[in-house]
């Protein structure tokens, strides 16, 4: 392009064009927020009208039909960057739109919503796809009363929103106070004596009242294991490893991150350790515990962990 | 019906970027080459195909007639169009029989206004020019709809681009474009970069010649055994975009069948497959051995280039039938088909 604009085209004022009775009509409905489209002798209603029939040239009848507002999009392109006589500063698709109930379509722009400048096509874009018109609140009597087509509505999006004021309970509150010194307490069932960790007021297995407090040391062994190829804002990468882990002494397993090896070097029977964040960053919450990563020590093997599966 | 051939074709070596030249200087040593060829000073009829909004300035196509020398009086005229559209109104003066020359020329300036947002202003006042829709997106609109109803992918249209800019590599009228580049971005989607023909500054001009006037400009004639052109609505959403009626029909009543060469004034990518179809041009047919206008689009010449390049392939012996196609208005809204032969 060019470097400096040094001489401009312009009329004073515009031009003053009179319309005639087709498009005079057309666009008087327009004004009033109508989309009327002309019939042809052959029966095709024109949108928008001519004054002759494109087919044969023959003069349209006087018959004015309304149409749409709902229209099917036939053909779409898609304007990146858009250039400064476009109507939207932004991305946005011109459309050939034919309204229900006409023969022919219109052109105009058709908005999805807000895209950074130079974005792809959105996958919403379809020929075939169903809008209607967006009215301007001023109308004039001009195509720009239509501001822009906007996708009919075919899903809603609603906001569910409460708030809770929650406390853990007497044995999620003791467990907690325990991670927040660094210790993992588990508490031992009178009737199985299983170690339960996290910590539960009562036997899920017996369903009685847990009586001793156990504090459990913090390296056990994975009993199984899954790879995780899904960005969780909690694992450390893709591909994560979530596990179970026995801890030593515990009678039940613990679901938690595994990590510091490959994924593909994770192995049942293998034998871990918590790492623990940074002492300064400890609270009473489990996130004390990054995750548990493998010790030098030979694996378990299957049959001692076959029945914490 | 007279026979006219066309007997010299001659055109500027195009260029990408503003050279600094007026129209008028683009022109001039085009014109003195066409004399120079023909051996001709005066003309019979002269008739040129431009557009003042190029320009800026209105009858600008005015002063271009200082190029071919207009005193004592010439028998001239102008059309607001391409090249191609003044070669068919100098066809008809030949038809009539008073002269047995003519002159036609094309040009155009690209590079130094905002092209697009002149092809808005183009548009018909009531329905598209208020919206500020360009010929690009409008283009684009046509690339989606063919695209969708013919399975046609953008890799077939990055092949059309590919095959034209390497053509065009081995024209030195044409500008030197390289391979589409991976990964070009979307202008107007469907449509990419190198799916729209390039900014272009330039010229071109064709004498004419009736009967044994044109056996003694030229050595082998290209001779005009059909020419038509046809209009379709201009509102792109009365017409069926998947394809070109206006073509189809040209080319019936030029007689495109058979024809061993076609250079098809195809804008963007996708409009070169539209038109091959619409002319039932088979894999055996040679298209845009020029490059054509993927390759170099002086605007209101790049129609008139087209003839140019087509005729010249049966003065140079190539061909013994070839076809030169140009276009017009929004989405392949009007054609001009023409038809030429070495025999006669
Ligand atoms: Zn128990």
């Amino acid at each position: 392009m060019p470097s400096d604009v040094n001489h401009v085209v312009e009329f004073p004022g515009g031009y003053t064009r009179s319309v005639g009775p087709v498009i005079g009509r057309f666009l008087s409905e327009l004004r009033d927020g109508r989309l009327v489209g002309v019939r042809t002798s052959e029966g095709r209603v024109l949108v928008p009208p001519t004054e002759y029939d494109p087919d044969t040239g023959d003069d349209v009848t006087g018959e004015f039909v309304e149409v749409g507002p709902v229209g099917t999009v036939t053909t779409w392109s898609w304007v990146a960057h858009p250039a400064k006589e476009h109507p939207f500063d932004r991305p946005f698709a011109w459309a050939l739109i034919r309204p229900d109930g006409a023969d022919t379509a219109l052109v105009h722009a058709l908005d999805l919503g807000v895209f950074d400048a130079g974005a792809e096509p959105p996958k919403t874009l379809k020929t075939g796809m169903r809008v209607r018109p967006k009215w301007r609140a001023e109308r004039t009597g001009t195509i720009g009363d239509i501001e822009c087509f906007l996708p009919e509505v075919t899903m809603i999006n609603p906001q569910a929103k409460l708030e809770f004021r929650l406390s853990g309970g007497r044995a999620l509150r003791r467990y907690l106070e325990g991670i927040s010194q660094g210790r993992i307490f588990g508490n031992r069932c009178p009737v199985c004596e299983a170690v339960i960790v996290p910590m539960k007021e009562t036997c899920p297995r017996d369903g009685v009242p847990m009586t001793e407090e156990v504090e459990l040391p913090d390296v056990g062994t994975v009993t199984t294991f899954a790879v995780n190829n899904i960005p969780d804002p909690r694992a450390p990468a893709v591909p994560f490893v979530s596990g179970y882990v026995l801890l030593d002494g515990a009678g039940v397993t613990m679901l938690t991150l595994i990590a510091g090896v490959p994924a593909d070097q994770i192995r049942m029977g293998q034998r871990v350790r918590a790492a623990w964040k940074p002492r300064e960053e400890w609270d009473a919450s489990v996130g004390n515990i990054k995750w548990f990563e493998p010790i030098d020590e030979p694996d378990v093997p299957f049959d001692e962990i076959k029945d914490y599966l | 019906m007279r026979e006219v051939a066309v007997v010299a074709f001659t055109q500027s070596e195009h260029s990408g970027e503003d050279q600094g030249l007026l129209e008028t200087e683009i022109l001039a040593p085009v014109i003195g080459e066409i004399k120079e060829r023909t051996g001709l000073t005066r003309f019979g009829f002269t008739c040129s195909g431009s557009c003042d909004y190029l320009q800026g300035a209105p009858f600008a196509f005015v002063s271009a007639l200082d190029t071919v020398g207009a005193w004592p009086p010439i028998s001239e005229s102008h059309v607001e169009m391409d090249g191609a559209w003044a070669l068919y109104e100098a066809w008809v003066k030949l038809q009539i029989g008073e002269i047995d020359t003519a002159l036609v020329y094309g040009f155009g300036k690209s590079t130094q206004n905002d092209i697009r947002a002149i092809f808005t202003q183009q548009h018909d006042p009531y329905y598209l020019a208020p919206l500020g829709v360009d010929n690009v997106s409008l283009a684009a609109l046509q690339a989606r709809a063919y695209m969708d109803e013919s399975g046609v992918k953008e890799d077939d249209l990055r092949a059309v681009a590919a095959r034209s800019r390497a053509a065009g590599r081995g024209n030195p009228f044409a500008l030197d474009l390289p391979d589409p580049a991976d990964g070009a971005g979307y202008d107007v989607a469907p449509l990419r970069e190198h799916d729209v023909a390039p900014l272009t500054d330039g010229a071109a001009a064709i004498v004419l010649a009736a009967g044994d006037k044109a056996r003694e400009l030229c050595e082998r004639p290209a001779w005009i055994t059909g020419i038509d052109h046809r209009v379709e609505p201009h509102s792109p959403g009365a017409r069926d975009l998947t394809r070109s009626e206006s073509t189809r029909i040209a080319g019936e009543k030029a007689g495109a069948a058979g024809v061993e060469i076609a250079e098809l004034y195809a804008q963007f990518s996708h409009e070169e497959l539209i038109l091959r179809e619409a002319l039932g041009l088979g894999d055996d047919v040679t298209v845009n051995p020029s490059g054509g206008a993927l390759a170099a689009n002086p605007l209101m010449a790049g129609g008139l280039i087209r003839i140019g390049e087509a005729a010249s392939r049966i003065h140079d012996g190539t061909a013994a039938r070839t076809l030169g196609h140009a276009s017009s208005g929004p989405c392949l809204q009007q054609n001009l088909v023409c038809v030429m032969s070495g025999e006669k």
